[in-house]
């Protein structure tokens, strides 16, 4: 189970929303991740076009956990604006803290995510911040009252996968609280890899809505996540640089 | 009665009085959509209570696809 705050999730993959060739396909790719969180951002509607239809319309709200973002922030201030207009939709209480510092690598702005989160965990939110590998700053984070620890893989939508793994590693065998690999994921290895550190979960977006087959590879992604897992869960075997027999040296029939 | 609603400026009737009759008028009361007049974040249930004046500035967003 995941545990975040006061929820617990049997799935480990968290699924962002963003750009899916179409709402079809996009609630195909939900269903078959088996996904119980689910990214969305705040933005304008265009209320002379009301009658476009939501992604939230098209799948029942009440079976799914709603994890906003506040990304288009580029300050505290503006994080913490777009969080409490998330919760004033009644529908949720959790919030992705994305704090951009940077719009060609879009890595987040550390000074600015602990910032908003301090403010956010006092306002009463169920706060996960995306933040950067810093092994020292996720600890300030899970200090300050932080309910899971978001670091990146690689930078947003790069599918670079995880180029730092002992980073990723320090972090995780520091924390108390969950940690949630965000961002940069491309492949279901990359996902296998981050689970098989000992992350309790992979949030993705773009490695599933921008595949050539989004359903197929959000199947992908659910069996990855659970492999990686429970590979982690398992205990790996430690490496040796030569090699051991798998049979037995005795009773062979040939002298 | 002029209302800049997401930075632009609207013309509404003078019906329309409160932020629940605004969103009606617009044909989004049954979306899922947060409302913030003058800079205050309102709560659903009280859309139905704060009132509209001329000049007021509205902010009407919604939740869209996003990682």
């Amino acid at each position: 189970m995941l545990k975040i705050g006061p929820y617990e999730f049997k799935s480990r993959l968290l699924l962002g929303t963003g750009k899916y060739p179409n709402f079809d396909v996009q609630k195909e790719a939900v269903a078959v991740s088996e996904t119980e969180i689910l990214t969305f951002s705040v933005r304008r509607m265009n209320i002379f076009e009301a009658s476009q239809p939501n992604f939230l319309e098209k799948i029942d709200v009440e079976k799914y956990n709603l994890l906003p973002n506040t990304a288009g922030a580029k300050t505290a201030e503006e994080a913490v604006r777009t969080a409490k207009l998330a919760k004033a939709s009644g529908l949720c209480d959790m919030i992705k803290v994305e704090v951009i510092g940077d719009q060609k690598t879009l890595l987040p702005d550390p000074v600015e995510t602990l910032k908003a989160s301090e403010e956010l965990l006092k306002e009463g939110f169920i706060v996960l911040p995306y933040t950067s590998d810093d092994v020292l700053l996720a600890k300030r984070l899970e200090e300050m009252g932080c309910h899971a620890i978001m670091p990146g893989a690689s930078p947003i939508g790069s599918g670079q996968g995880i180029v730092n793994p002992l980073n990723l590693s320090f972090i995780i065998e520091q924390s108390n609280v969950p940690v949630i690999v965000d961002a940069g994921i491309g492949t279901p290895s990359d996902a296998t890899i981050a689970m098989e550190l000992g992350a309790d979960g992979v949030l993705l977006n773009t490695a599933v809505s921008g595949a050539e087959d989004p359903v197929k590879m959000a199947k992908a992604m659910n069996m990855a996540i659970e492999a990686g897992r429970l590979g982690y869960e398992a205990g790996r075997i430690p490496k040796k640089r030569y090699a051991t027999a798998s049979s037995p040296m005795e009773g062979m029939s040939i002298s | 009665m002029e209302l800049i609603i997401n930075g632009d400026r609207v013309e509404v009737p003078a019906t329309i009085t409160t932020v629940s009759s605004l969103l009606q008028h617009f044909g989004i009361d049954q979306k899922v959509v947060i409302v913030e007049l003058n800079q205050e974040i309102l709560e659903k249930a009280s859309h139905h209570e704060a009132t509209l004046s001329d000049r007021d500035k509205i902010e009407i967003v919604n939740f869209v696809g996003g990682g």
